[in-house]
C-alpha cells in the first residue's frame, strides 16, 4: 500500500498551472530525517549535503523538521535548517527515543547513507515505524530491503530480464569456498548491507578465498561470491523517479579505472566519455526499468559493468537513496538530486517542480553537459602504519576532488592539483622503479602518478599501458595528449621563448602556470609569477563559464560557475565586487567538514551584514557548493593562480582566508604580497605564526611559556639539544598540515633518521625541534579577535594526554577540571598572543598543562580551527559570525565577552574522533603525533562522562558490551590505566580476559577478589581461529593500552589492535579514554540494560535537544 | 596531433560573431543554417539523420569523435544500416569545441575527422559552442558558413528555402521484409527522409515495410497496406505539397477511414497541415536528446529526442477530429496530435530515438495496436473466427520488383 493518495499521472499540472495544487502526502506535519553520523571512509561530508538539501525542501513545504546527526560539524545541524537537532548516535535505539518524544509524522530514511538506510530498516522490521504510525517519505521499505539484500535484488532484476553479476549467497566460509569453486576464479566477495564495500574483495584462489570470506563474515552475516568481472568498464547513471511513475536519469558517469576499483577510490568523468548512443541509452534505458520495478520514489544510483567489446552489461549494485555519486552528480550538473527527492517524497511530481538554474523549465528533464567533469579521489594511506596500499574493491579514500573543464585535459589537471596542491598537474613519479608495471596492472593510490611516469618518463606506448592496466585508451590518449605538450614546453628553455600561440595551447589542456614554469626549468629559473606576467601580457586569461544544466539552451540566472580557457567570452558580467571566501578543498584527514561549516557560515554572516559573496572551493562532498548558499560558485581550485585570477576578474573586495583550514592559508601570503586584500589578521603576521623559528621567538619576547626549543641547522646541532632537554622530542617544519612531517623522535639513531626525512618535506622553512611532552594534560583554546584583542574564547579540555594529535583527541566543553586561576592565565594568554599577532579574526591554540607547571603553548594556528563548529554550537555562539564581524570592522565589531568565567552551563559536551581503521586493512589503529581520524561526533549530557558515554555510542558501529560479554585486556603493564579499567568494570558483571598469566596476574592485584580474569588462547596468525575464539568468548569489547607503536606486524598488542578492528569490535587503545569509558560503563550499563529489556520505552536523560541543553535556538 | 599541420578554419554567423578555430573536415567551405544539439551521445546517428540536411550542426557536448565512426556500410539482418541513419552524412559542417583526434571503441572503423572528409562535410574544432549556442537563442535560427583557411568565404545559402525532402527521400520504392515467418502486417512509409531504425521499429516487430517515395499517391496504394507511416525529414512542411495533397485525398476517402497512421516529426507536421492546421518556424528549434513532453491523455512525462526547426500550431488543429496528443514541457510547444474517432496520431519528436532516449518506444506499440484492431475489423465478421492474422495483399509480385534497400539517385 503506497503512502501515497495517487500513483497515477494527472495532466492538469499542465492544464491549469494557476489552479493547479499538488497532490502532496497528507497528514505530515513534521518529519524526522536521519543523519549520517561522524564522516568515515565510505560515507563522508557527501550526507550533509544532501541531508542539508532535504531539510530545505522540506522548509519550503512548511514541514516541522527534526534531525538526528551527532556529527556536530555539519551543516544540517544548525537551526537555519532544522528546526530540532538531537545530537544522539544515529541507532535504532535512539531514534526510537526520538520518536517516542517526537512523535514525527514522516521519516526520511534516504539521506543518511548506509546508516540512515540501515537503521530505517530495523525501526520497520522491529515495528517501531507501524507503532508510533510514521510513515516512511519517499522510497518504501520494502524496496530499500530488496535493493539491499543481493538475493532478492537479483530475484528482482531477474524479473525484467535485467543481467545482473551471478552470485552465490553464503553464511559459512564452507559455502562460500564452494560457491566460487562454482563460479570459478577469480570471484569478487560483497557482503550485505556494506558501507562503500566494506568487507569485499577478489579472490584469485581457495586460499585467498578463506581468508577474505572470514574477515567478511566478521562484519557481516551473509557475504556474496560473485564473477569477477575485472577490466570492464563502470559506468553509473543517477535516476529520479516520482510517485507517479516519471523517470529520468539525470546524470551518467564512467570509471577512469576499469571494474575492479571501487567507484569510490575510482577517477570518474561525466559525462560517460567512451560511450556510444548504443552503449548510453542501453544502459539509461535499464535504469529506468530497474527503478520503476523497484518502486524506488526519489533517487537511485544504478552502477554498471559494460563489456569493452560488445554490449553486455551487468549491474553490479543499486543504492536506492542518496549517495556519494548523486552528490558528485548534482555538483556535477547543477541538478540538484537531494532537494528534487526530498520534494518527491513528499509527493511532488517532476513535472509539477521547476528546474531551480532556468527556474523557467522544469525538473522533468535530463541536464545536457557543455563541459566535462573530472572527480579525483583522495587517499591518505602514508598517515597509517603497515596500511595496504592497493586499492580495489573495498574504499580507501577520505575525500574526493570534482573539476570543471571545457576538455578532458583541463578538467583532469585540475582535479589533480586540487586533490594534492604540492604536485602540478598529470606528472610522473620516479617513486616506482621496477615496480612501474605491476603498479599500472595492479592499483595503488599512486597509479596516476605511474601512468604519469610511464608516458612522461618511460617512453611506454598508451597500448602497453593499456594492455598492463585495462584503462581505456580514450583516457590514455588524453593523458598522452598532456604529455605531448610537456614535450613540447620542455623545448623551451627560456621565457622569451613561449610564443603567444603555445602558451594559449597549454593553458587550453589546463597547464598551470607553476607547471608551464617548471616545463621551461625544472629547477623554476622562473618562477609561476613570472610566466602569470608573460601570459597576462598576452591577454590570455580565464574565462568563465555557468554551469546551467541546458547547455545554454535556455537562459539561466544562477551563478554556478567556473573557468576555463577554452572559451572566448565569459558568461557573467563582472560588477558585483563580491567577497572572496575560500573553502577547505578536498576533505582529507585533518581537514573536513569543520572547515565547510566555517566557510558556509562565513558566506552567510557576510550577506547579513549586506555584502555580495564569492565561494571559491571544488569539493563536491560539500554545503559551500551549493549554489544557493552564495552569491557566486566557482567550483575552482584554491591556487594561487586560480584564486588570483577569479580575485582580478571579479574586482572583489575581499578575500577570506581564515576559514578553510591550512589550504588557503597556505596561499595567503603570495596572495597579500600580490595585491589581494585579505581580510583579517595579515598574512604577514600569519606567516610570523606559521614559521615555527619566528613563532617561538615571539612567544619567548612576550613571555608566554612553551616546550623548549631551538632551530635546527645540522644534525649535531640537534642531538646536543635533544640530549639536553632529554627525549622524547618533536620535530617539525614550518606549515604543518594536519601532523604531516611531524615526528616524535625517541632516540638519537631515530633523531638521525627522521631529520633528513623532514628537511625533505620543506626547504623553504626551517626545521624546528622541541621538547615533546608526555603524560601532561592539553588544553584547546579556540577564539577571535578584534585588532589584537580577545572577542571570544573557549576552552576545551583534552581527556588524552598530550602526545595524542588534537584531531585525534576527545574534547570536553565547558572544561571540568580547571580551576579558575588556570582559566584565566589561559586567558592572559590568548590576549597576549592576540595582540603580538595583531589577530583580527579567528585563531585557535593548543595549550599544555604539565601539573602546576607553567602553562605552555605547543601550537597556534591563526585560522579557525577544526573545533570551531563545536565550540560555537557548545556555548550556543557562533565564532564564525564574530570572526567576520572583526573583518568587517567598526560598528559590526562586537564587545568582547568571556564565555568561559562570567557564565555557568549545567551541561557538558564531548567530541570524540572517528576512526576508519576497519576500511583500512592493515593500519595499526594506534594514536600519535600523526592524526588518523577521518571525522567527529559529539553528544550533550548533563555531566562528562554522560555526554562521553552517549559520544561514543555515537560514533559508528558502536555496540556497548553489555554484560555478561567478555572484554579482552592488553597492552602496558607498568602503569596503572588499565588496572583502572579492570577495577571500574569488573563488579558490572563481565568476562575478563587476557592473553598472558602476567596480564592475569597484574588485573588480578588491581581489581577486588571474587572476579575472576581468565587467560584465553591467541593464535595471532590464524585469523579464522582467532574469530572462532571471539565469539566462542564472546567478546565485545578490546582495551588495549601499548606505550608504543607496534614494531611489526607480529606484536601481540598490534594484532589484538587490529582484529578487534577487523572483527568490528569496539577498540579503547589510549589510557584516558579507556578510563573515562569503563566510568560510563560502570554510571549507565545498568540503565541500558535495564531499558533494553523493559517493554516500555525508557528515554535515557541523555535525549534532549540542542536547545533544550544550550537554552535557546544558536545557530 | 601537432606534427600535422593545423588547417584554420572560421565559423560565421550572418550578421553575428565569427569563431576561429581548426579545420578537421574536407577541405571545402560551406553555408547553411546554423542549428545547435545539446545532446550528449549519437554524433553518427545526427550527421547521418537526413532531417540535417543542409545544415552546420553545432554540438554543445565538447566530446565530438571520441568514439570514432563505426562502420556505415554495416547491415543488420533486415538489410537496414546497423549504426547509420543513411547511408551518408547529411549535414554540410559541423562545429565542434573539441575534436577527439584519437578515439576508442570497438566499433569504430575511422575517425570522425576522416569520415568527413571522404563525405566531403567541414568540420571545424576549438569554437566555443556554449557561445554559439546563446547567440542562436537570443538571435534566433541563423545562417552560418564554415570557410577552409584562406578559402573565399561561400554565400550564405539558406536551407529552408529549397525543397529538401526531395533532395532526401528515396528516388524509387522499396521493400524491407520482416524477417518472421508470419509477418503481421504490411506497412507503407512515405519517406520524406526516413531514418533506418525508423524502418527497424517496424521490422523487428514483424511488419514487412515498403517505402514509397515522399510524393507517392498514398492514396491509390493504401488499400494494399494495413498501416501508414509518415517518415521524418529535412526542412519547410511546406513544401511537401504533393504529400500534403495526397495525405489530404486519403484522409477524406471514406474507404479509408480506418487505416492506421503514425507519423513522426515532419511526418506530424505534414498530417497537421493535411489537416488544415498550421506549422511555423520556431525561434531556434529544438534539438537535443532530453526534451520533456507530457502525454496529455495520461499525464504521464517522457524525456524524448528531438530535432526540428517548425512545429505545429495546435490552436489550429481542427477541435473536431484532433486534439494534441503532447506538449513539451520546457517551451510549451505542440509535440504530437491524436485523432479523436480514427486510429491516427503523431509525434514531433523521436519515439525511434537513435540517437536519444528510447521513453517512447511504446508508441510503435500503439501504431501495432491499432493495426491489429484495424485488421480484426476489416476481417469482420467471417475471418475473426478463424484468428488468423489476415495481412493486407500486397502482391508479392509487386515487393519482389522493388529495390531492397534505398535508392540514392
Amino acid at each position: 500500500m503506497s503512502i501515497y493518495k495517487s500513483t497515477t499521472p494527472t495532466i492538469s499540472t499542465f492544464n491549469n498551472p494557476e489552479t493547479y495544487s499538488p497532490e502532496l502526502i497528507d497528514d505530515i506535519k513534521s518529519v524526522l530525517i536521519i543523519g549520517s553520523g561522524g564522516l568515515s571512509i565510505g560515507q563522508a561530508g557527501e550526507f550533509d549535503y544532501s541531508g542539508s538539501q532535504a531539510i530545505k525542501a522540506l522548509k519550503e513545504a512548511n514541514k516541522h523538521t527534526i534531525l538526528i546527526n551527532p556529527n556536530i560539524a555539519t551543516n544540517q545541524t544548525s537551526h537555519s535548517l532544522a528546526d530540532k537537532i538531537y545530537y544522539l548516535p544515529v541507532t535504532p535505539e535512539y531514534i526510537t527515543y526520538i520518536i517516542e518524544r517526537e512523535r514525527p509524522d514522516g521519516i526520511l530514511l534516504t539521506f543518511g547513507g548506509q546508516t540512515g538506510l540501515n537503521c530505517g530498516v530495523e525501526l520497520d522490521q522491529s515495528g517501531v515505524l507501524a507503532k508510533y504510525n510514521v510513515k516512511v517519505l519517499g522510497t518504501p521499505i520494502k524496496t530499500l530491503i530488496t535493493s539491499e539484500d543481493r538475493d532478492l535484488f537479483a530475484q528482482a532484476l531477474k524479473e525484467i530480464n535485467i543481467p545482473t553479476a551471478e552470485s552465490v549467497a553464503c553464511e559459512t566460509v564452507d559455502e562460500a569456498l564452494e560457491a566460487a569453486a562454482k563460479i570459478k576464479y577469480p570471484v569478487i566477495v560483497r557482503s550485505a548491507y556494506a558501507l562503500g564495500g566494506l568487507g569485499s574483495g577478489f579472490a584469485n584462489s581457495a586460499e585467498e578465498m578463506k581468508q577474505l570470506a572470514s574477515q567478511s563474515l566478521s562484519l557481516a552475516p551473509q557475504i556474496l561470491v560473485e564473477k569477477s568481472l575485472k577490466g570492464w568498464k563502470e559506468v553509473e547513471y543517477e535516476v529520479v523517479r516520482d510517485r507517479v511513475g516519471n523517470c529520468i536519469t539525470v546524470c551518467n558517469m564512467e570509471n577512469f579505472d576499469p571494474l575492479g576499483v571501487h567507484t569510490g577510490d575510482s577517477i570518474v568523468f561525466a559525462p560517460s566519455q567512451t560511450l556510444s548512443d548504443e552503449e548510453y541509452h542501453m544502459l539509461r534505458s535499464a535504469a529506468i526499468k530497474i527503478i520503476r520495478h523497484l518502486g524506488v520514489i526519489g533517487e537511485c544510483n544504478v552502477q554498471y559493468a559494460l563489456q569493452p567489446n560488445g554490449l553486455d552489461y551487468r549491474v553490479i549494485e543499486v543504492n536506492a537513496r542518496l549517495s556519494r555519486s548523486s552528490a558528485l552528480a548534482s555538483k556535477a550538473t547543477g541538478y540538484p538530486l537531494a532537494y528534487t527527492a526530498a520534494k518527491i517524497a513528499l509527493g511532488y511530481t517532476l513535472p509539477e517542480l521547476p528546474n531551480p538554474i532556468t527556474k523557467t523549465t522544469v525538473a522533468n528533464f535530463e541536464p545536457s553537459l557543455d563541459y566535462i567533469v573530472a572527480k579525483v579521489p583522495k587517499w591518505d594511506l602514508s598517515k597509517f602504519q603497515y596500511v595496504n596500499r592497493d586499492i580495489g574493491s573495498s574504499m580507501k579514500s577520505v575525500g574526493e576532488v570534482m573539476a570543471i573543464g571545457r576538455n578532458y585535459e583541463e578538467a583532469f589537471q585540475k582535479a589533480l592539483r586540487q586533490v594534492d596542491p604540492t604536485v602540478l598537474g598529470f606528472q610522473g613519479s620516479d617513486e616506482f622503479g621496477d615496480n612501474l608495471d605491476k603498479v599500472l596492472a595492479e592499483p595503488t593510490d599512486r597509479r596516476v602518478l605511474a601512468i604519469g611516469q610511464a608516458l612522461l618518463h618511460e617512453g611506454y606506448s598508451v597500448d602497453k599501458i593499456h594492455e598492463l592496466s585495462n584503462i581505456d585508451k580514450w583516457f590514455l590518449y588524453k593523458c598522452n595528449n598532456i604529455a605531448k605538450m610537456y614535450k613540447e614546453l620542455q623545448q623551451r628553455n627560456e621565457l622569451n621563448q613561449l610564443d603567444k600561440e603555445l602558451l594559449t595551447k597549454a593553458k587550453k589542456l589546463g597547464f598551470s602556470d607553476k607547471q608551464i614554469a617548471f616545463c621551461i626549468d625544472p629547477n623554476y629559473k622562473y618562477s609561476e609569477f613570472d610566466v602569470r606576467n608573460l601570459r597576462k601580457s598576452f591577454g590570455i586569461i580565464p574565462f568563465v563559464k555557468r554551469i546551467d544544466t541546458l547547455a545554454a539552451e535556455f537562459p539561466a540566472s544562477t551563478n554556478y560557475l567556473y573557468t576555463t580557457y577554452n572559451a572566448v567570452k565569459s558568461d557573467v558580467e563582472f560588477n558585483e565586487n563580491g567577497m572572496l571566501v575560500l573553502g577547505s578543498g578536498v576533505y582529507r584527514i585533518g581537514s573536513s567538514v569543520e572547515f565547510d561549516w566555517c566557510a558556509v557560515n562565513t558566506a552567510k554572516a557576510l550577506r547579513d551584514a549586506g555584502k555580495k559573496t564569492i565561494m571559491i572551493n571544488y569539493n563536491p562532498e560539500t554545503v559551500s557548493t551549493d549554489f544557493d548558499e552564495v552569491d557566486r560558485l566557482y567550483f575552482e581550485e584554491l591556487s594561487y593562480e586560480r584564486v588570483m585570477d577569479i580575485y582580478e576578474l571579479e574586482n572583489s573586495e575581499g578575500c577570506v582566508i581564515s576559514v578553510g583550514g591550512q589550504l588557503p592559508q597556505n596561499i595567503a601570503l603570495p596572495l597579500f604580497e600580490n595585491g589581494c586584500k585579505i581580510l583579517g589578521t595579515s598574512p604577514v603576521d600569519i606567516d610570523r605564526a606559521e614559521d615555527r623559528h619566528k613563532f617561538s621567538t615571539i612567544l619567548d619576547s612576550i613571555h608566554v611559556g612553551q616546550p623548549e626549543w631551538s632551530e635546527l641547522s645540522s644534525v649535531d646541532e640537534a642531538k646536543v639539544f635533544a640530549n639536553r632537554v632529554g627525549y622524547p622530542v618533536l620535530i617539525r617544519p614550518s606549515y604543518v598540515l594536519s601532523g604531516a612531517a611531524m615526528s616524535v623522535v625517541t632516540d638519537e639513531c631515530d633523531l638521525e633518521a627522521k631529520l633528513t626525512l623532514a628537511s625533505d618535506v620543506s626547504q623553504d622553512h626551517p626545521v624546528v625541534m622541541s621538547k615533546f611532552i608526555l603524560g601532561a594534560q592539553e588544553i584547546d583554546v579556540d577564539a577571535v579577535a578584534h585588532d589584537g584583542q580577545v572577542l571570544v574564547h573557549a576552552i576545551s579540555e583534552h581527556i588524552e594526554n598530550a602526545g595524542v594529535h588534537s584531531g585525534d583527541a576527545s574534547l570536553v566543553l565547558p572544561p571540568q577540571h580547571l580551576s579558575d586561576k588556570v582559566k584565566l592565565e589561559l586567558k592572559d594568554i590568548a590576549d597576549k598572543v592576540a595582540k603580538a599577532w595583531k589577530i583580527t579574526g579567528p585563531f585557535n591554540m593548543q595549550i599544555i598543562k604539565d601539573g602546576d607547571k607553567p602553562l605552555k603553548v605547543i601550537e597556534c594556528n591563526i585560522r579557525a580551527s577544526r573545533s570551531f563548529p563545536f565550540v560555537s554550537k557548545v556555548l550556543g555562539v557562533n565564532f564564525i559570525d564574530i570572526a567576520v564581524r572583526s573583518f568587517l570592522g567598526g560598528d559590526h565589531v562586537p564587545k568582547p565577552v568571556d564565555l568561559m568565567m562570567n557564565k555557568k552551563y549545567d551541561y557538558v559536551a564531548t567530541k570524540v574522533p572517528q576512526f576508519s581503521f576497519t576500511r583500512l586493512a592493515g593500519a595499526d589503529p594506534y594514536l600519535g603525533v600523526e592524526m588518523a581520524s577521518t571525522g567527529e561526533v559529539a553528544s550533550f549530557g548533563k555531566n562528562e562522562i554522560e555526554s562521553y558515554w552517549t559520544a561514543m555510542q555515537s560514533t559508528m558501529n558502536f555496540h556497548v558490551p553489555l554484560p555478561p560479554c567478555g572484554i579482552l585486556f592488553g597492552g602496558d603493564l607498568t602503569k596503572e590505566d588499565l588496572g583502572t579499567v579492570a577495577k571500574n568494570i569488573a563488579p558490572l558483571n563481565y568476562n575478563l580476559y587476557v592473553t598472558t598469566e602476567e596480564a592475569k596476574q597484574y588485573l588480578e592485584s588491581h581489581i577486588e577478589s571474587g572476579h575472576d580474569v581468565k587467560i584465553i588462547e591467541f593464535p595471532k596468525n590464524d585469523k579464522r581461529k582467532l574469530r572462532e575464539l571471539f565469539q566462542k568468548y564472546d567478546i565485545k569489547t578490546v582495551f588495549n593500552l601499548a606505550s608504543k607503536r607496534a614494531e611489526n606486524t607480529a606484536d601481540l598488542d598490534y594484532q589484538m589492535r587490529r582484529n578487534a578492528i577487523d572483527f568490528a569490535i569496539p577498540l579503547f587503545n589510549e589510557p584516558k579514554t579507556s578510563v573515562l569509558f569503563s566510568k560510563a560503563l560502570a554510571a549507565h550499563v545498568g540503565e541500558k540494560l535495564k531499558a533494553l529489556e523493559s517493554n516500555e520505552i525508557i528515554i535515557p536523560e541523555e535525549v534532549h535537544t540542542w536547545e533544550e541543553y544550550v537554552g535557546h535556538r544558536a545557530n | 596531433m601537432s606534427s600535422i599541420k593545423e588547417q584554420k578554419a572560421t565559423f560565421t554567423i550572418k550578421n553575428g560573431p565569427t569563431f576561429k578555430g581548426v579545420s578537421f573536415g574536407a577541405n571545402k567551405s560551406v553555408a547553411g543554417e546554423a542549428v545547435f544539439t545539446t545532446s550528449l551521445v549519437g554524433y553518427p546517428e545526427s550527421m547521418t539523420d537526413p532531417s540535417y540536411r543542409g545544415q552546420i550542426l553545432v554540438f554543445t557536448q565538447p566530446l565530438i569523435g571520441n568514439y570514432g565512426v563505426p562502420d556505415g556500410t554495416q547491415r543488420d539482418e533486415f538489410n537496414l544500416l546497423k549504426y547509420f541513419e543513411s547511408p551518408h552524412i547529411h549535414v554540410v559542417g559541423i562545429v565542434v569545441a573539441e575534436y577527439a583526434y584519437e578515439y576508442s571503441h570497438w566499433t569504430a572503423v575511422e575517425s570522425l575527422a576522416n569520415w568527413c572528409q571522404r563525405e566531403g562535410v567541414a568540420a571545424i574544432t576549438g569554437v566555443d559552442t556554449r557561445a554559439v549556442v546563446q547567440y542562436l537563442r537570443e538571435e534566433g535560427s541563423s545562417l552560418g558558413r564554415i570557410t577552409i583557411g584562406d578559402d573565399m568565404e561561400p554565400e550564405y545559402v539558406d536551407p529552408m528555402n529549397t525543397h529538401l525532402v526531395k533532395q532526401v527521400t528515396t528516388k524509387q520504392p522499396f521493400h524491407v521484409s520482416a524477417i518472421v515467418k508470419n509477418p503481421i502486417a504490411n506497412i507503407a512509409l512515405i519517406d520524406c527522409g526516413v531514418k533506418e531504425n525508423i524502418i527497424r521499429c517496424l521490422v523487428k516487430r514483424g511488419a514487412n515495410v515498403t517505402v514509397f517515395p515522399f510524393d507517392y499517391r498514398i492514396q491509390d496504394i493504401a488499400d494494399q497496406f494495413d498501416g501508414i507511416f509518415l517518415s521524418n525529414g529535412p526542412g519547410n512542411p511546406e513544401f511537401c505539397t504533393d504529400t500534403i495533397n495526397n495525405l489530404r485525398e486519403f484522409m477524406l476517402n471514406p474507404k479509408f477511414v480506418n487505416i492506421p497512421i503514425f507519423g513522426i516529426c515532419l511526418g506530424h507536421q505534414l498530417l497537421a497541415l493535411a489537416s488544415g492546421a498550421h506549422t511555423s518556424k520556431m525561434v531556434y528549434g529544438n534539438r537535443a536528446h532530453n526534451i520533456p513532453c507530457m502525454d496529455l491523455t495520461t499525464g504521464q512525462c517522457h524525456i524524448t529526442s528531438q530535432n526540428h526547426g517548425y512545429a505545429v500550431d495546435p490552436s489550429t488543429l481542427p477541435a473536431d477530429q484532433w486534439k494534441p496528443y503532447f506538449v513539451n514541457l520546457n517551451d510549451g510547444s505542440n509535440e504530437g496530435m491524436i485523432h479523436l474517432t480514427r486510429p491516427i496520431f503523431s509525434t514531433q519528436f523521436h519515439p525511434e530515438a537513435k540517437g536519444g532516449p528510447l521513453d517512447t518506444d511504446i508508441l510503435f506499440d500503439k501504431f501495432f495496436n491499432n493495426i491489429e484492431e484495424f485488421k480484426l475489423k476489416k476481417d469482420l465478421p467471417m475471418e475473426k473466427k478463424n484468428n488468423i492474422n489476415k495481412l493486407s495483399n500486397v502482391s508479392k509480385q509487386f515487393n519482389d520488383s522493388l529495390a531492397k534497400e534505398r535508392v540514392l539517385a
